[in-house]
């Protein structure tokens, strides 16, 4: 709950802490003096004894503010019961019931939202009978259409779940679905605006009372002391202002605190750019495209995804970095591109082009990496914005970065839509991202990275989304791209990337286990890179056998063990693997290394 | 266990005929491959088949059929212990769940004491078992599984392959299996039957297709299937 030692929300959880003290509290304290009829001090302005000033029957205002903020929150609290007990229900209608149903309690909730509040609130009132229980009925009524709104498009986000496709399968009741699964799955955000409707609902009956159609005497709260004091207003203001200020302090109260906890639940990381590299290992060689030393990310707490890279690549060469989730190959392809998401540490030398980039200014780091770096991502459908032409995309990458005029750009754009091989690229150009397919916006998105005159192009798990023969379609369009730039092809699928690359980098556990060339993976030397293509079954396997696996599971990234991460896992594993770290020596780092005989 | 039988299944979405009239037999005991790219309409026909989209045509013999989806981390209530979410599916007196809880984790090769823990604390494969426990445990006479290796990494995808087809043996369990990769299809499948724009292209053996296709869709998804060691070529 750090959220909660910000100002505003800190404010908020003091005022609503002040207010709950004084409703359990003043009764018992100020319960007689409040009520304490005085024929000597009629109507009296504020005085030592009245600071507030007394009312007709000379009862002390101070006193009685204080001893209806009880009735004045246990009305609130009514009122919003009653609007969940109504809107809560009806906003989960839609999410549960056949089509047919679904879409009449949708238009009910559309009906109601577009009613206005207060008036339904008023109408309900003023039908019910005048007092605190219509008062009550026509608040809860006025918010259920609120709640049930926000239900529902909650309640929308949820029901296309598999898990609830899966429970339906199971035949599981519509009512168990809507209570075990759904509102589960959306408390906390239902809790935090029931929070702010309580606010509402503390002003809203304040409003009634104050219009005459709330509280009726003998009863009083907050806002039959401001409808009681306004007729004075000009003489003594005080007893006007006191229940006003009462009612404002509490409202604001409950909405800083439900604002803070809805800012603290939808609290996302953040992504600034990451620090691009450390003091460590500066030795990364200066030729070649890129050249990474000692390249480690750390995420506070202890995590270390990433842990002393070392991967080179010359002009021209396809390099493929292969690896099961967590095996810190996509933080690698991050930390080289600067996007290592925060609060990741990056550490170690780093050369792009030639260029330290430990030794660039933000400046220089952003220009450089913009012209001669490209990063195709693994998922097309995200990587454009869909609100923007597609043209103007990638347009935007030499306006930004060469300087060139508008028009130019918008050319080179169609140009290099052309050289993605999209059909007809003027046309293409002026569309939005959702009419082209999965497979086109990642040739667009490649298109993009064509922009500059890039040295260097990673792609991380580019092909992953789309089907086999869109794959191999992408892969071909990496290999032509390759002729003017480096390639770096990430992937957990080793049979990929052996279509595509001349070199292979096998990570395990945010470490290289072996580097090799595609000719060579066949005869591959480490136990991890060998069960990989074991496990990887192709139109050859045999069917009769069960499939080569890989037991047990990678390391956490928590954990650095003192010898080699796969020892666990390995068949060839001795006592020596578990406490000897084995180093990347001639291509690989195993004590053990297979032959293929 | 009567074979299952698809007949003349047709699903539409306004004018879009995402499944036309395809008729499909699901053999008894046996592992049916579905192969297709992306809007070929295989996952419209597995929502057809178990009710989650409406259809026209008839299914026969498939009076329990079950579902394991594609994401393991989406198909699983993560506010529901492993234990809660398998038990949810059993028709039998609270008594008698925890053992057939036990029972069904043992059965996907899942520790038993698994079942007080929450998904977020298992890793893809084991969800992806623990999906499976759910489907079998409604005893299903057809298993329908999309895609349901596509989000694992290749160590444990091996593992998931093996569970299908030992629970074939072993329960006798009659699977649609439906994924786009050719050969992880051809080696859990007995028979393939190759999808596209909603229509199946053709079905067979699954060694006649995988070696000698009809179809030259077949023959065109045969040749983007990456291999180790062999680098790709334009399309014929």
């Amino acid at each position: 709950m750090r959220a909660l030692r910000s100002p505003a929300p800190l404010t908020g959880l003091l005022l609503v802490a002040a207010v709950l003290t004084l409703a359990l509290l003043g009764p018992a304290l100020w319960g007689e003096s409040a009520a304490r009829i005085d024929d000597g001090a009629i109507l009296q302005g504020h005085s030592p004894a009245h600071p507030l000033g007394t009312d007709d029957l000379g009862r002390d205002l101070l006193a009685r503010i204080l001893v209806a903020t009880r009735l004045s929150l246990l009305l609130a609290c009514l009122a919003t019961v009653v609007g969940v007990a109504i809107g809560l229900p009806l906003g989960v209608l839609p999410a549960v019931l056949p089509p047919r149903g679904a879409r009449a309690a949708a238009g009910t909730i559309n009906a109601l939202v577009a009613f206005p509040g207060l008036l339904l609130a008023m109408f309900t009132a003023v039908v019910s009978g005048l007092g605190a229980r219509g008062a009550v009925l026509g608040m809860g009524i006025a918010t259920a259409p609120v709640l049930a709104r926000l239900t529902q498009t909650l309640a929308a986000s949820v029901a296309n779940a598999d898990y609830v496709s899966a429970a339906r399968v199971l035949g599981v009741s519509r009512l168990r679905i809507a209570v075990r699964h759904v509102l589960p799955n959306i408390a906390e955000p239902l809790l935090l605006n029931i929070t702010l409707l309580f606010g509402g609902s503390l002003l809203g009956l304040a409003g009634l009372s104050f219009l005459g159609l709330g509280v009726q005497p003998p009863d009083y709260d907050w806002g039959r002391l401001l409808f009681d004091g306004l007729s004075r207003v000009y003489v003594d203001p005080e007893a006007a202002l006191g229940p006003a200020v009462a009612i404002g302090l509490a409202a604001v109260g409950f909405n800083l605190l439900g604002e803070g906890l809805a800012k603290a639940a939808s609290r996302r990381a953040v992504v600034p750019r990451g620090a691009a590299t450390g003091e460590a290992l500066r030795e990364a060689r200066s030729e070649g495209v890129l050249s990474v030393r000692g390249l480690s990310v750390a995420f506070p707490g202890g995590a270390v995804p990433v842990r002393d890279v070392h991967l080179d690549v010359a002009p021209g060469e396809i390099v493929g970095v292969v690896g099961e989730s967590g095996s810190g190959k996509s933080l690698t392809a991050l930390a080289i591109g600067g996007l290592v998401p925060y609060p990741g540490e990056v550490t170690g030398g780093i050369n792009l082009c030639g260029q330290d980039l430990s030794a660039l200014s933000p400046g220089e780091l952003r220009r450089l990496r913009g012209t001669s770096l490209a990063m195709v991502f693994q998922d097309p459908m995200t990587t454009l914005n869909p609100a923007l032409r597609v043209g103007g995309q990638l347009a935007e990458v030499s306006t930004t970065h060469q300087k060139m005029p508008r028009k130019e750009a918008l050319a080179r754009a169609v140009d290099r839509l052309r050289r993605v091989r999209i059909a007809r690229p003027e046309e293409r150009a002026r569309q939005h991202p959702h009419t082209f397919s999965g497979g086109m916006r990642q040739r667009a998105i490649i298109a993009m990275g064509l922009m500059g005159t890039p040295k260097l192009i990673i792609a991380d798990e580019p092909t992953t989304a789309l089907d086999v023969t869109v794959q191999r379609d992408i892969l071909l369009l990496l290999r032509e791209a390759a002729k003017e730039a480096a390639v770096i092809l990430i992937s957990h699928d080793i049979a990929v990337v052996s279509q595509l690359c001349d070199r292979v980098v096998v990570m395990y556990a945010g470490r290289v286990v072996e580097e090799l060339t595609v000719a060579e993976l066949r005869r591959a030397r480490h136990p991890y890179t060998r069960a990989l293509i074991a496990a990887t079954p192709d139109l050859t396997t045999d069917r009769d056998k069960p499939l080569a696996t890989i037991p047990g599971q990678p390391p956490s990234p928590f954990d650095d063990p003192d010898g080699c991460a796969f020892a666990p896992r390995c068949a060839a594993a001795t006592s020596a693997c578990r406490t000897t770290r084995p180093l990347l020596e001639d291509g690989i780092a195993c004590l053990h290394p297979q032959s293929s005989d | 266990m009567p074979a299952s039988a698809i007949e003349r299944l047709t699903v539409r979405y306004g004018t879009h005929v995402a499944v036309d009239d395809v008729s499909l037999a699901i053999p008894e005991r046996s592992i049916v491959g579905l192969v297709g790219e992306s809007g070929s309409g295989k996952s419209t026909l597995a929502k057809a088949l178990v009710g989650l989209v409406p259809h026209t045509g008839t299914v026969t013999g498939a009076d329990r059929v079950q579902m394991v989806f594609q994401d393991p981390y989406a198909s699983l209530d993560p506010r529901m212990t492993v234990g809660a979410s398998v038990a949810e599916g059993l028709k039998l007196p609270r008594a008698a769940r925890a053992a057939e809880v036990a029972r069904l984790l043992t059965l996907v090769n899942l520790d038993p004491a698994l079942a007080g823990s929450y998904p977020r604390q298992l890793s893809g494969g084991q969800r992806q078992r623990v999906a499976l426990a759910r489907a079998l445990g409604a005893r299903p006479s057809l298993l329908v599984a999309d895609e349901i290796t596509s989000a694992l990494d290749v160590s444990v995808q091996g593992a998931v392959l093996n569970l299908i087809r030992s629970l074939r043996r072993e329960l006798g369990l009659s699977v649609l299996f439906i994924s786009h990769n050719l050969a992880v299809v051809r080696y859990v499948a007995d028979v393939i039957a190759v999808m596209r724009e909603g229509r199946l292209v053709e079905v067979g053996p699954a060694e006649q297709i995988t070696s000698r296709p009809h179809a030259p869709y077949t023959r065109a998804l045969l040749d983007a299937v990456p291999q180790v060691g062999r680098t790709a070529t334009a399309r014929r």
